[in-house]
């Protein structure tokens, strides 16, 4: 049977009409608060550790374990947060459901308000979004409204007011001391845990932070129950997971899918394959910081330890998919370049060491590297992950590594041949005029900004090495294909 | 409760961090971030060391001990982590021990020493000067700071003067004066708390250039000559010019913790200044001014003052005190001016 999608984060995008709470109540909105409200609050927890839901932002932290870890301690104030931060280049997973179906999270953070004990919640949201933050404005003024936020909603006694405040984009603002910090309005650099959100948070007071997408499957649980969820999915990993395949597949964009799924059929049956039905090379998860995972890898079933093992990890669920065409060393290079620029600069290692990464990847991919670079590489990585301290330092690494365990050979040919298979690397090119071509019309000679080609008119043209600097404007004007790039 | 480090038994009180116990008992362990006035910051990594039981490295600053703890600060995992860490801080700057102030009492120097690191072997390119020289007593070489944060806690948090802040992100994070100003032009007092908190060169004081090493200096224990909170202060003394060439506050005194003011910590300059008197002088019939012996210039002062008495009586003299010197040389003033000279007319220029 062919992998099928199943919608559960997603039951209502495109479904509904988001600025409308009647469309969601219609879809039975807002019942799971109703039927948690009559219960306990420690039912509720149950429900939802029963269910097996883990974080899907990125840590896979079992939900309702940290909802009752939120619940536990005594104090006159708590808080909910919802980190919308969404950070990963190429990911729209949350501003997805909060676009389509904004009133599901609303609904999950009363719930959790309501089991843990606060009265007010937060939603963090990236500035760059402001669809997403029109449509939570509309859907928050419609639920207080309605009744359904606000005080004493549906006269249980229980109240919750939820407010948005917004990120200005910086990565580490979603790790989530860090985007506590930045709520405090201070800088936006993580604190080391313990002590947890859950006991220590928001203004000091116990609290709950979990992403958009985890939020959006509370109200299913509740209301289909716990052993609905737990039924879908792999021992350790229930429900499903929005992915944002991208990269080179004939079918990009959001999908969702049971967890359980394996990478091949992810990319070949729900993504269509490879885009012009090229070879695989490689497939990137867990965001900027994953690993990338190959060919021997595509029958692991996707859920968060799997992945791990494998070498990479769930994340938020961006998945970039490469081909033959793809450079693997210039792909760490590329993933290195984001988190050095994404560091927040409090920890050395991550700090100092990613810089030092990216320096010695930028040798190998100008042909300067050496064999004890990638010893270095290593060395290095190691490091950073055992001492930075937060989750992007920690991770960082990652795609350094896993380009070395999985594409050695890579690293070696730029290394010692001097060479990228895949042509990505400008700087390894050579530009040579393939003589049987060349037919003396000087277009490629005019072309050239570095006066690297001589010959004279009708006769064979030569490009010099020394000078050429690669810019490829030769190939372009050739218009007898006698310009080769090796 | 006793704790295993490296393979020996200490004795550590609750509460206590790793760090602080093994600097209880002499262990070393590289640390560039944590110091006692400021706290935890967990920013350098420097002080990873492996505990048995706990997964992965742990921050040696911020870990608590627990009753048989079993700690290794020198496990070859340990050692691995230490060395990059400050590798990496030296290859990120640039580091000329040969002429920095901080010589001998880097605390960088002193972890790469330990951790037998000859040279960086990070380095990418040749950094460009990058310092401040615009404030009047400090001097700031932004390619020694190592960004641990001491001077901006101790800024913010001990002297809670709020100029120092971190600015920019990742490699590019630099300490910055009211939001990027000059250190000369923002609103630093000066009080060069973070120069004394700073564990490298990047903040020295600019008197120090070229003056006798510190290990070079005896260490004077004083009191502040100035104002009457009465700063306990460590004198920096080069013996062979008897010249101060430093001073720092006393981090063990009960009534400043190591905090000096501007006059305090860098007005040291009278001590030695060539119009400073060494005698007595009595001023001449032309006005100008000879020396005398104590004993020539306070009969003169005696016989004035009981002249005055005499003639006018005893409340046309006042008295002046001052803050420069000891509540003892105060109380015995005030005595000498009533009992002695005989009037309640006694004032006290109470700071200065
Ligand atoms: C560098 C970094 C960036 C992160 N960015 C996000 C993010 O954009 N969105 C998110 O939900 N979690 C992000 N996280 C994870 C959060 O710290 C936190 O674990 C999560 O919000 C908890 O929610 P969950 O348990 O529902 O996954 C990030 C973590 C790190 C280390
Ligand atoms: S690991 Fe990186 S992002 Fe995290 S605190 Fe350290 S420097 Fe900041
Ligand atoms: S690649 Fe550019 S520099 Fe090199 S020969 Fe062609 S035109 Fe000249
Ligand atoms: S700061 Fe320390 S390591 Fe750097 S030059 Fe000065 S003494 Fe040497
Ligand atoms: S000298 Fe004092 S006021 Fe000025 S920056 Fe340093 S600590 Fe702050
Ligand atoms: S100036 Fe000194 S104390 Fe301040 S951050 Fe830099 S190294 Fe640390
Ligand atoms: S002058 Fe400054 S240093 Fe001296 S005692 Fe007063 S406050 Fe302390
Ligand atoms: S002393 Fe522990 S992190 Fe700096």
């Amino acid at each position: 049977m062919k992998a099928q999608q199943l919608k559960i984060a997603l039951r209502n995008c495109g479904f509904i009409d988001p600025e409308e709470i009647q469309d969601y109540i219609a879809n039975e909105g807002y019942l799971a608060l109703a039927s948690s409200l009559s219960g306990s609050r420690q039912a509720v927890i149950e429900t939802i550790k029963k269910s097996g839901l883990r974080g899907r932002g990125g840590g896979g932290f079992a939900t309702g374990l940290k909802w009752e870890f939120a619940a536990k301690p005594e104090a006159d104030r708590k808080f909910v947060v919802c980190n919308a931060d969404e950070g990963d280049p190429g990911a729209f997973m949350d501003r997805a459901v909060l676009e389509g179906d904004p009133h599901s999270v609303l609904e999950a953070m009363a719930i959790c308000g309501y089991a843990i004990g606060a009265d007010e919640g937060y939603i963090y949201i990236r500035a760059e979004y402001p669809l997403a933050i029109k449509r939570l404005r509309i859907a928050i003024a419609q639920a207080e409204e309605a009744g359904l936020l606000g005080e004493n909603i549906l006269n249980s006694g229980f109240s919750f007011k939820i407010k948005l405040k917004y990120g200005a984009g910086a990565f580490v603002c979603g790790e989530e001391t860090a985007l506590i910090k930045s709520m405090e309005g201070h800088r936006g650099e993580p604190v080391s845990k313990p002590p947890f959100p859950a006991t220590k948070g928001y203004r000091g007071k116990p609290t709950n932070v979990n992403n958009v997408e985890t939020f959006a499957n509370v109200p299913a649980i509740i209301n289909r129950g716990a052993d609905w969820f737990a039924a879908i999915g792999t021992e350790k990993s229930k429900g499903t997971k929005v992915f944002a395949l991208a990269g080179k597949v004939k079918k990009v964009g959001l999908v969702e899918v049971p967890m359980g799924t394996t990478l091949r059929q992810l990319i070949y049956e729900i993504g269509g394959g490879i885009l012009g039905d090229k070879q695989f090379q490689a497939v990137q998860t867990g965001g900027p910081s994953g690993g990338c995972l190959t060919v021997k890898h595509l029958d692991t079933p996707i859920d968060y330890e799997s992945l791990i093992a494998a070498g990479s990890m769930m994340g938020s669920g961006g998945m970039i998919v490469m081909d033959e065409d793809d450079c693997m060393v210039a792909v760490a290079q590329f993933y290195l370049d984001f988190t050095m620029e994404e560091s927040c600069g409090k920890c050395v290692p991550c700090r100092e060491g990613n810089k030092a990464l990216y320096n010695i990847l930028h040798k190998i991919t100008h042909g300067e590297g050496t064999m004890a670079d990638i010893d270095r590489l290593k060395e290095l990585a190691v490091v950073i992950k055992s001492t930075s301290l937060c989750g992007l330092g920690q991770t960082a690494p990652n795609p350094v590594l896993s380009t070395i365990n999985n594409f050695y050979d890579d690293y070696v040919q730029h290394i010692v041949d001097k060479k990228c298979r895949a042509k990505r690397c400008r700087a390894l090119l050579e530009y040579r005029v393939v003589e049987e071509n060349c037919i003396g019309c000087g277009a490629c000679k005019r072309a050239c900004p570095a006066d690297a080609i001589t010959g004279e008119l009708k006769q064979k043209h030569f490009i010099d090495q020394e000078k050429c600097i690669k810019c490829g404007a030769c190939h372009q004007k050739c218009k007898f294909n006698a310009i080769a790039i090796d | 409760m006793l704790v295993t480090i490296n393979g020996k038994q200490y004795e550590a009180e609750a509460g206590q961090t790793i760090l602080q116990v093994a600097k209880k008992h002499g262990l070393y362990i590289p640390s560039l971030c944590y110091h006692q006035k400021v706290g935890v910051a967990g920013k350098c990594r420097a002080c990873v060391v492996e505990v048995e039981g706990m997964r992965g490295l742990q921050t040696s600053c911020s870990v608590v001990v627990r009753d048989g703890m079993n700690v290794s600060t020198r496990s070859e995992k340990a050692l691995q982590a230490q060395k990059l860490v400050v590798d990496l801080l030296l290859s990120s700057g640039k580091h000329d021990c040969l002429s920095c102030a901080q010589n001998g009492k880097c605390e960088l120097q002193d972890a790469a020493y330990y951790l037998g690191i000859e040279r960086p072997t990070l380095v990418f390119s040749d950094l460009e000067p990058h310092g401040d020289e615009s404030s009047e007593f400090i001097k700031v070489d932004h390619n020694k700071c190592i960004s641990c944060g001491r001077c901006v806690a101790a800024c913010q948090k001990t002297v809670t003067n709020d100029v120092l802040d971190f600015g920019y992100r990742g490699a590019n994070t630099e300490i910055v004066f009211d939001d990027g100003k000059l250190m000369g032009k923002s609103t630093c007092v000066q009080c060069g708390e973070c120069v004394q908190i700073c564990p490298v060169g990047a903040l020295t004081e600019k008197k120090v250039a070229g003056q006798a090493r510190y290990w070079e200096t005896e260490k004077v224990k004083s009191v502040c000559p100035y104002c009457g909170v009465g700063c306990t202060m460590e004198i920096h003394v080069d013996r062979k010019l008897n010249k101060i060439v430093r001073v720092n506050g006393d981090e063990n005194s009960p009534v400043n913790e190591g905090m000096l003011c501007v006059k305090g910590r860098f007005g040291y300059d009278f001590v030695d200044h060539s119009d400073r008197l060494t005698s007595p002088m009595i001023r001449n019939d032309d006005g100008s001014f000879r020396k005398a012996s104590w004993d020539e210039a306070l009969d003169l002062v005696a016989t004035k003052l009981n002249d005055i008495k005499v003639k006018h009586g005893t409340d046309k003299i006042m008295g002046l005190a001052s803050a420069k010197v000891t509540n003892e040389e105060n109380y015995t003033f005030q005595k000498f001016m009533r009992t002695v000279i005989g009037t309640n007319n006694i004032d006290h220029c109470a700071r200065l």
